[in-house]
């Protein structure tokens, strides 16, 4: 067995309850360096409690939330972005009204060292700055997600698949260091699906991204994930290798019922 | 009475209100620029006027300042007063019932009149002339200097904002900030700066106003109450468009001077609302807003 790439990002027994709810119990998982990791489990488990905990939108009760073994727990989201985590929504978050080009220019809004009197000296620093940025965004995301064709589209004319495209292009831009995907494939076709799972492992392949991936469509997850977790109730009941996580009795109830978790174990 | 219709009154009137419209246009932007950027009704808006006028006042006759000086020191003190009003009482109120926000607004309304009043005293001042005098007569007619070249100020500046909201970083932030504050955060862009940026920039804007106004006409805490009339251009406008508060305040301009000049001066107050309510009953959301806007 090979050695197991370091943890870039980690969560140790995080707990998260709005009054009497409890979202998270306690969870903790490590997304390791270079690898696909899915969090599954049926709605409601507080998947996506779990994200927005890891984006800093919810101040968990207790445990913590490692980025390069930096405790990020009490950096505010836009501090956390500029560190390298990206991520996606559940539901489509484009600007509407704003170009497909322009929604995924912000992507790259922490990376230049603009301030709101920069755009006085356009002709300096600033524009080079945006020049390069524009290119490396050209290159490197437009191109590479093949979005080419409508970037100066606003993204509202857009079909559903496509913005969700130009969302994963917006995170992109940002040059992430982890990429955090909330539902990439919700809703899409068998094609779209297709497509979007290798633009997911060649991002993962080719720059060494770290993904941290929601979904439910068991397909993708089995085909394109080094490892699995499985939150149900906020707790996690099982992690492994997809081939192991399938295998696991607690997960196959969580999802299957009861009667079914015994057929499988018999 | 056979003398015949006096066209070039009316051409003389219909250019004087069109150009008063720039005045209106511009303090609309302000209400229009924290609509869109923070979704607060911002009463005080008037007061932002009022006390660039004072601020304005004291450094440039009282202190002697030089006008140069004395004006980027006032827009520099607005802008900070502003950006303390965002930090201490808009924030604490961020996703507070919108009518809560409005209500704080109409307070700090009050409470910047009382101020200036305790300050500087209800008599009227004196303002120095900023802009040129000299009438314009192009063919027959006759516009006064103050109001051609108010004009051109205001237009000035309405286009800079517009083109930096458009195409500059910031402004494209601010723009992303302000229709998905939770995007935006994840995106790296810090809201509550941007959020205050837009305070700010609005104070500006209302301080600019607030000045030639006062210098065209005088100097008093009714200048205060002067962008109440303007709320009847951010409605029509719709109240989230920029090139709705443009296209209203020149409607609103040529309204009330076509009013004054053939209705009288009685009218003159209640004749724009009146077109305002008409239009609103046909575009219930403005001419230019987005539909569904809440309305009060």
């Amino acid at each position: 067995m090979n050695s197991p790439a370091p943890p870039l990002l980690q969560v140790d027994d995080l707990h998260l309850s709005f009054g009497g709810i409890k979202a998270l119990q306690g969870v903790s998982l490590a997304a390791r360096a270079g690898q696909i990791t899915a969090v599954i489990g049926p709605n409601g488990a507080g998947k996506t409690s779990l994200f927005n905990a890891i984006s800093g939108f919810y101040r968990p009760q207790q445990g913590s939330v490692r980025f390069a073994g930096e405790d990020i727990n009490r950096h505010k989201p836009a501090r956390r972005a500029a560190m390298g985590l990206a991520r996606t929504f559940q539901n489509v978050a484009l600007f509407r009204g704003m170009s497909v080009l322009d929604n995924i220019k912000l992507g790259g809004h922490t990376r230049l060292h603009a301030n709101p009197l920069s755009a006085l000296w356009y002709l300096g620093p600033a524009r080079r700055e945006e020049m390069a940025l524009r290119r490396e965004i050209e290159r490197d995301v437009i191109d590479f997600l093949e979005i080419d064709h409508v970037r100066n589209h606003s993204v509202a004319s857009l079909p559903y698949g496509l913005q969700k495209r130009v969302e994963l292009a917006r995170a992109l831009a940002m040059k992430p260091q982890v990429l955090m995907l909330d539902e990439p494939v919700a809703g899409m076709n068998r094609e779209e699906t297709e497509d979007m799972a290798r633009f997911i492992l060649d991002i993962q392949e080719e720059r060494g991204v770290t993904v941290l991936l929601i979904e439910h469509d068991m397909g993708l997850v089995m085909d394109i994930s080094n490892h699995v977790v499985v939150l149900n109730f906020g707790q996690v009941i099982g992690q492994g290798t997809p081939a192991e996580v399938r295998r696991q009795p607690e997960v196959v109830r969580a999802y299957l019922g009861g009667t079914a978790a015994a057929e499988v174990a018999a | 009475m056979n003398a015949g219709f006096d066209w070039v009154a009316l051409a003389e009137y219909s250019a004087i209100g069109l150009l008063s419209g720039g005045l209106l246009a511009l303090v609309a932007l302000g209400f229009v620029l924290i609509y869109k950027g923070t979704g607060v009704i911002n009463f005080a808006m008037g007061e932002f006027m009022m006390l660039g006028a004072y601020f304005f006042y004291t450094a440039n006759v009282m202190w002697k300042l030089p006008t140069a000086l004395a004006l980027a020191l006032t827009l520099a003190a607005v802008a900070l007063v502003a950006a303390v009003i965002e930090r201490l009482l808009l924030r604490p109120l961020s996703g507070q019932p919108v009518i809560s926000v409005l209500m704080a607004t109409i307070g700090l309304a009050s409470a910047l009149h009382g101020g200036v009043d305790a300050l500087w005293g209800g008599n009227n001042y004196e303002m120095p002339t900023l802009l040129p005098r000299k009438p314009l007569t192009p063919g027959d007619i006759l516009i006064p200097g103050q109001v051609f070249w108010s004009f051109v100020l205001a237009a000035v500046i309405i286009t800079a904002f517009t083109l930096y909201f458009r195409f500059s970083k910031t402004g494209i932030a601010m723009r992303a900030a302000a229709s998905d504050p939770l995007t935006a955060y994840v995106l790296g862009i810090d809201v509550r700066r941007t959020q205050a940026l837009t305070w700010m920039f609005a104070g500006i804007v209302g301080a600019v106003a607030g000045i030639v106004v006062a210098s065209m006409t005088s100097l008093s805490p009714a200048l205060g109450s002067a962008a109440l009339g303007v709320l009847a251009v951010i409605i029509l406008g719709g109240l989230d468009s920029i090139a709705g508060a443009i296209v209203a305040g020149l409607v609103i301009g040529l309204i009330e001077s076509l009013t004054a000049a053939y209705l009288g001066g009685k009218v003159r107050d209640i004749v724009p609302y009146a077109t305002v309510l008409v239009i609103l009953l046909i575009r219930p959301y403005g001419l230019f807003g987005t539909r569904q806007i809440e309305r009060l």
